[in-house]
């Protein structure tokens, strides 16, 4: 399967998704207006992954904002892993928040009370 | 700009305006707008927690302008009738920052607005948390792009009350202003 390597901008996260490791890392910001258009390629290549996926598929999910409208789009990229985790294979979504950024913590934890992953909250600390 | 205009935003002038802005609303000035208040905030003595809580919050408020400032007002009647006009004012109070926008809507979407807001005001905290979920879950997109949850991302996030106002422009059109509020308590050194 091809590598994604989406650099990041001002708005939208550095992105890259790997077959062969099974690691995929969203990274930045991710505050674009029309996002559904953004996380289309990501949720395709995390449909077709999902037939012939790595012995374990590592998430690591590292934004420092994201808005709203890409709230959804994550929630559809986090429910491709839920079928991956469905289907018996082994899946982690690690969450990654700023030592003093409560509300990311807070996000993530809504993200865990709907997905069935297994997620780990992970401080950062400076 | 009309004595209309001047009057609402006279209204939503409060405090010590950071960034102010009144005309067409696009992708570019909200872009533009984002790295100005992201530099003015780097000589602000707020906690870096506020800020981030603030900077999210903002857009929020202006890509909420964004995706509803596209009513077709071309009655015909002044200057004002340009769509995708828009309002907003980040401004620093004594200990808070306030985030005013306003745009023009049909009369008719004024009960649905309302309502939304009347909801999410009346909601706890954790009620809060509860309907986000649900709608972050459950809810479509809109046409536009939006996902219905600005609205209670912003409430959420600031932990204060939604004020909003309409003032009437004609017999079709009124200018809807939002305003959201955002605590700072100032720096303990």
């Amino acid at each position: 399967m091809e590598l994604i390597n989406i650099e990041g901008t001002p708005k939208t996260p550095t992105i890259t998704m790997n077959a062969e490791s099974g690691v995929i890392d969203i990274k930045g910001r991710s505050i674009p207006e029309n996002s559904i258009e953004f996380y289309k390629p990501i949720v395709d290549w995390l449909e077709e992954y999902a037939k012939t996926p790595a012995s374990k598929t590592v998430v690591n999910v590292q934004l420092e904002y994201f808005n709203t409208s890409s709230s959804k789009c994550i929630l559809d990229v986090f429910k491709k892993l839920e079928v991956l985790k469905k289907n018996n294979n082994d899946v982690i979504i690690n969450w990654y928040y700023e030592e003093d950024d409560e509300d990311m913590l807070e996000a993530g934890e809504d993200y865990e009370s709907i997905i069935k992953v297994p997620f780990k909250m992970i401080q950062i600390v400076d | 700009m009309s004595v209309f205009l001047d009057q609402c935003y006279e209204h939503m002038n409060k405090g010590e305006v950071i960034v102010a802005y009144k005309g067409t609303i696009g992708a570019d000035i909200i872009t533009n707008t984002l790295s100005l208040v992201e530099l003015k905030l780097e000589d602000i003595d707020v906690q870096n927690a506020v800020k981030k809580k603030l900077y999210n919050i903002l857009v929020e408020s202006l890509q909420n302008l964004y995706h509803h400032v596209d009513v077709p007002l071309n009655n015909g009647k002044s200057d004002d009738c340009k769509s995708n006009f828009g309002i907003f004012i980040l401004s620093k109070l004594d200990d808070a920052f306030r985030i005013s926008t306003g745009n023009f809507i049909h009369h008719d979407r004024i009960p649905v607005i309302k309502g939304k807001i009347d909801k999410i005001n009346s909601l706890s905290e954790e009620e809060l948390k509860e309907f986000y979920k649900f709608v972050l879950n459950n809810q479509k997109f809109s046409e536009k792009g939006g996902g219905g949850l600005g609205l209670i991302d912003m409430a959420r996030k600031s932990g204060n009350k939604l004020d909003y106002k309409f003032f009437k422009y004609s017999d079709d059109f009124e200018f809807f202003n939002l305003t959201v509020v955002i605590n700072a308590p100032s720096n303990l050194n």
